[in-house]
Formats: structure tokens, sequence, C-alpha cells
């Protein structure tokens, strides 16, 4: 067993891990944040995706051990003060989600994407978000959230 | 699923990790962006007995460019490359792979020197190797050695790495000429059931002085094919294609699977070779 602590939306967070335990399932299991949902378990649906260090990777695909020290934001740090983000607010608004599994990973790629390209075209977002995948929506809804999220983030930029 | 239980190796030097390695020998695999290796342990495919981070090795992490190529630690993930000015310019064929290489967010920490020890045969990143004609520095206890990517990949999934042997780095050579990758997927960021990474040098009048071409998927490594004495000394817009593509489709040895019959394989490999040596020669 491995004593490890993740910086888990800006709060140093303490597990005591064994080195198979994936990152997705330390914190849902170990840590209760179960906003991250976990899919496929192998890379391929992105519901699980958080961002190290601010960049949005796999939580399944990442062992807890090997992130050891570094800071995770999950979906349920997206939010400040009560009020969601302008990506959570533009998808409430544009019916971005049906059911919601795909929709944790869908913000945080989405936050990170926006983060990097804040004015982005069509295609961009098609390739932005190309990773995870949304069995409810046809996904036109998700590209017009995006769009909107970027709209809401250049009116209020934090 | 989850991973089958290891003994969990966290070396923080090379010296440390090929001491590991060297001690567990064949029972021991290397994770470094874990993007190909965690899923094989999610699915059971593989169960290592023992597993070595290389995530906190010191010196791995860096790329080098000069005017002879771009050299690549082994813990740059696809992104820094993606991402890297400099690389592009040296060697415009890495940028032109990665895009193809899964999602943006799978590149975030997918390792290029991972991709190429993994040596799927369906992986953009060792046909780029393959073409260019690079190479990769192997350590372990003894020393260091420079493999070829020609004597680099033996097979599908199989890469001339001995048990207790580090990559730790690879070297892509700078190409005097155009060079263009191009690939067909069912879905956009699959595995191509196809692709072809094509090289291509003109002489002063537009005509084709070197031609070669990596294609992948068809084959238990990346198939190297040079066509230059099939383009004839001729300008692009007259070369006879069908003689190109037949010495090209005479190499490769498609299998069929779920996703393309072996003969489709073959039709689009074809397809692919005459638009990226035509792209290529489009700078």
């Amino acid at each position: 067993m491995y004593d490890i602590t993740l910086i888990v939306n800006g709060v140093p967070r303490e597990a005591r891990v064994p080195a198979r335990r994936l990152l997705s399932d330390c914190l849902r299991h170990d840590l209760g944040l179960t906003g991250t949902h976990v899919g496929c378990e192998h890379g391929v649906c992105g519901a699980c995706t958080v961002l190290l260090d601010g960049e949005p990777v796999r939580s399944c695909l990442t062992f807890a051990v090997t992130v050891d020290g570094r800071e995770i934001t999950t979906v349920e740090g997206l939010a400040t003060g009560g009020r969601l983000s302008p990506v959570q607010r533009a998808f409430a608004e544009c019916h971005g989600l049906q059911c919601g599994f795909c929709t944790p990973g869908f913000l945080c790629t989405t936050t990170a994407f926006l983060r990097e390209n804040p004015a982005p075209t069509d295609e961009e977002v098609l390739e932005g978000i190309s990773g995870n995948l949304c069995r409810c929506t046809g996904y036109q809804n998700i590209v017009k959230s995006v769009h909107r999220a970027a709209e809401l983030l250049a009116e209020e930029p934090s | 699923m989850k991973p089958p239980p290891f003994d969990y190796h966290a070396p923080t030097s090379v010296r440390e990790a090929v001491e590991v390695l060297a001690e567990v020998g064949a029972h021991g695999k290397v994770l470094a962006g874990g993007q190909s290796l965690i899923p094989l342990l999610n699915m059971r495919i593989a169960a290592p007995a023992h597993l070595v981070d290389i995530n906190r090795v010191a010196g791995l992490g860096e790329i080098r460019t000069d005017a002879t190529g771009v050299r690549v630690g082994a813990l740059v993930r696809h992104a820094a490359v993606e991402r890297s000015a400099a690389a592009s310019l040296a060697q415009p064929l890495l940028r032109q792979a990665l895009k193809l290489v899964a999602h943006p967010v799978i590149r975030n920490r997918g390792t290029i020197v991972g991709s190429l020890v993994h040596a799927d045969p369906a992986a953009e990143l060792p046909a780029v190797l393959a073409l260019l004609g690079g190479s990769v520095r192997l350590a372990s206890t003894t020393g260091e050695r420079e493999v070829a990517a020609a004597d680099f990949f033996t097979g599908p999934m199989e890469s001339a790495t001995r048990p207790g042997e580090l990559a730790v780095s690879a070297f892509f050579p700078a190409w005097d000429g155009g060079t263009k990758f191009l690939e067909v997927a069912r879905r956009h960021g699959d595995y191509a059931m196809a692709g072809v990474a094509a090289a291509v040098r003109l002489d002063e009048d537009l005509r084709v002085t070197a031609a070669k071409v990596a294609c992948v998927s068809v084959g238990p490594a990346p198939v190297v094919v040079d066509v230059t004495a099939a383009c004839g000394g001729r300008p692009v817009a007259s070369v006879e294609w069908g003689s190109v593509v037949a010495a090209v489709q005479d190499r490769i040895e498609p299998e069929a699977d779920i996703h393309a019959t072996a003969d489709y394989r073959r039709h689009l490999t074809g397809v692919l070779v005459e638009r990226a040596i035509k792209a290529a020669a489009d700078v």
C-alpha cells in the first residue's frame, strides 16, 4: 500500500492505495468524489476525464500513485462559490446533456479546450471533443454548448 | 475491469530504473504514459509481475532539435512534440502524424517513445521512425545501444527492446524534402484501416529524385517501400501511378479483421500512396 497526497480541487487529500488503484477509482472510492464517471475503463469513452495540473487526462488510464503530489481538478471543482462555471452554465442553457453520464468528462475537456483555444471554429470544437462519447444528445447541442461557453467566457474573463 | 496486482517500482534515475529492470527481467514492464499499457492491464490482456514507473526519472523529458533532426526523451508526451514549433520545423512529419494519434486528451499523457516500444503495426509513430530511418536508444546496466528503425520493429507489438532494457530516447532525422501522413479510419481518432507516410524530394525541374512510403496496418510492422524507381524520374504530374501503387501493393501483407477485409486495406493503401506522395510533393 502507498500513502499518497493529491491536491484535489485545491484541497490536499490523503489516501492509502494499492499501486494498481486507478485515479478514477481513487477519486470515487477513496475520496468519495463520485462526480467523475467511469464508462469503458479503457480510454475510449472519455467520461472519466479530469484535469491533471490543468491538462485533461483519462483518470481510468492513470494510476493514483503515479500522480502523487499533483493537482487534480474534477467536475466538483469547476463551480466557484456556489456558482456554476461558464462551461457548466452553457451546457445547462443549450441542453448539452440528457442523462448526464458523459457530462463530467465533457465539462472537464471543454474547460481545458477553451483555455487553450478561446474562440474555436466548428471543426476545432469537433476535434476538441472527439475523444468524448455521448449516447443521448447526438452531439449537436454539445457543440452549441461549447460555442456558448466560449461566448460566456469572453464576456466574463475570470 | 481493474488491473491485476503488480509490484510497483518508481525509480528516480535512469541508473536506478535499469537496475530494477535488470532484476525483474522478463517479468517487468515499463510504465510511461500508460495510454496503451493501462488499457491492456484493465482488460487483463497483460499481467506483468512488476511495473517500473519511469514518470519520476530525471532527464527523460527533453526535446532536442537541430538541423539533423529531433531527439525525443522517453517522457516527452505526444502533445509536447505536437506543440513544439522547433520540432515541427525540423521534421514536419511528426506533427502531421501526431494529429492522427488517438484524441487530444490521450496525447496529453501518451509518450512518443512509448508508442515506438509498443510497436503496434496500426500506430503512426513507428511508421514515421521507419520511413525516416530513425533510431531508438536503449539503456541497460551494461551501457547504451542505438538501434536503427529497420532493426527495431521485429513484429506485431514486438520491438528489439530486450528484458532489462529501457528505451531512453528516439531520434527522428530531418528530411530535405516534402512529407505527408494520410490515413483512413472508421472514426476520427480510431486505429487506421490503412495509412501512408510519404517523403518526397524533387529537383529544380520538379522531377521526383527520391520518394518513399511507410504503410501502417498492412503488415506485422511498418512496411517501408522506396518508390523512387517506380516514379521514373518524372514530375509528379506525369508519374505513372499504377506502377507506383503496384510496387507498394507487392510488398504489403494486409489481413482481414472486423474493420476491413484484406482487399479493402490493399485498395486503401494504393489510394493513399498516390495521395500522400502528391501532397508531399506539393510544398
